[in-house]
């Protein structure tokens, strides 16, 4: 193993793809940070907050929002500013919460791209950036909704969220039955990265 | 049912609507590749090489279609990113290529 | 900041043109009418962009949709929305 010394790009010990577009990426990396336009170590903090963002995150807010009504209002007034309660920012992006209830389940899809807050879901599920989720969360969501195991009556209407601009959506998750007793880490922990999209609804039925 | 025809949509991402089949949802890890080609996004524009997110996204709209349907999510981003910045003159067509060839160099030496 | 034209629960149509830049409006919504939402912030509208520079701002709406008035087959719930961000430029009073 040779020494890594500070002007290396090249990371052998990853396996590397082999398309020409994958290839492109990779050669325009390694001419940028030659060119000093960034730093080999800025590409390594830089991905190691990005891994470092998980749904955790986003089932931190849920949870809190569950346990502090007043919370929860902001929340749904003011999203953006509200989790800056808890030490997140997305802004410029305007972050914005969707309440389940009873009667009323939120889904999100970006149909032009696949705009995800990140932050605080971490990196978003491949199908969530295909072009089946893409195309028919908006005209069929309750066929979609179907194969990811969600179900419900016409009593419950679906609201599908496109993102189409400059917002980012979470899904507040009804909070499950019979859950009085636990911490808002244990609160935390029941709330899925899915449910967080809205393709899972209801958490009392894990599994 | 679908009202949006293929031909009406203004390019290949426009596909909300359309006609299409059963979601895979199968989880794939992020490869490492991927992360570097994400964070090279963020870096050049927080370096201010390029404007912002909608740059890109206008890249990737110009995209072959055939490109679009068949590269992978990064597959575009670096094809994209590669366009954008040789559109400024920040690299060149050659050093681009001749850097390729020389990963595939490397590679090949593995 | 500007004040914004458009109010909580007023019906609004989507504008249908195609300009040959990019833009953020998917076809489905063209000529769509809705409620507004939500009146949303200033952001940089998408069609312009000028590196470093800024860009012109301008106000985002969220528009409330029922999915049956935007699909003329909609086999959903007679209760389903779609709700999609849609800028100020886009949208023109509606009847």
């Amino acid at each position: 193993m040779t020494d890594h010394d500070h002007s290396r790009t090249f990371q052998p010990d990853h396996p590397e793809p082999k398309s020409d577009a994958a290839l492109i990426g990779l050669a325009l990396r390694e001419l940028l940070i030659e060119d000093g336009v960034y730093s080999a170590e800025e590409e390594q903090a830089m991905i190691a907050r990005m891994q470092g963002a998980s749904p955790e995150n986003g089932a931190q807010i849920v949870a809190h929002a569950w346990t502090d009504p007043a919370f929860k209002q902001r929340l749904l007034e003011n999203a953006a500013e509200t989790i800056k309660e808890l030490g997140f920012d997305l802004s410029p992006l305007e972050f914005t919460v969707m309440q389940n209830t009873d009667t009323v389940h939120n889904v999100i899809v970006c149909t032009l791209c696949s705009c995800y807050p990140r932050t605080l879901l971490g990196m978003s599920p491949a199908w969530y950036k295909s072009k089946n989720y893409r195309a028919r969360m908006v005209h069929e969501p309750r066929l979609v909704l179907a194969e990811f195991g969600v179900e419900m009556t016409d009593e419950v209407e679906v609201h599908v969220h496109d993102s189409t601009a400059e917002l980012r959506y979470m899904v507040l998750p009804q909070r499950p039955p019979g859950t009085d007793d636990l911490s808002e880490s244990e609160l935390a922990a029941l709330v899925t990265r899915d449910s967080l999209i809205g393709t899972h609804r209801d958490l009392g039925a894990q599994g | 049912m679908s009202d949006t025809d293929k031909n009406l949509s203004w390019g290949p991402h426009d596909i909300g609507g359309q006609t299409a089949g059963p979601v895979d949802r199968a989880e794939h890890d992020t490869a490492y590749w991927e992360w570097q080609i994400d964070a090279m996004l963020r870096l050049t524009m927080q370096k201010g090489l390029l404007g912002d997110f909608a740059e890109l996204r206008d890249g990737i709209e110009r995209l072959d279609p055939d490109d679009y349907e068949n590269l992978s999510y990064y597959e575009r981003w670096s094809k994209s990113l590669a366009a954008a910045l040789l559109a400024k003159g920040v690299v060149t067509q050659q050093a681009l290529q001749d850097r390729v060839a020389m990963i595939r160099q490397r590679q090949a030496e593995q | 900041m500007t004040t914004p034209r458009y109010a909580v629960g007023q019906r609004v149509r989507i504008t249908d043109r195609t300009p040959p830049v990019h833009h953020r409006v998917p076809t489905y919504a063209k000529g769509k009418t809705g409620i507004i939402e939500r009146v949303c912030g200033m952001h940089g509208q998408p069609e312009r962009f000028v590196p470093g520079d800024g860009k012109p701002f301008r106000r985002l709406y969220r528009v409330r949709i029922p999915q049956s008035e935007l699909w003329h087959a909609y086999e959903g719930a007679p209760g389903d929305k779609l709700d999609i961000e849609i800028f100020e430029h886009w949208l023109e009073p509606a009847k």
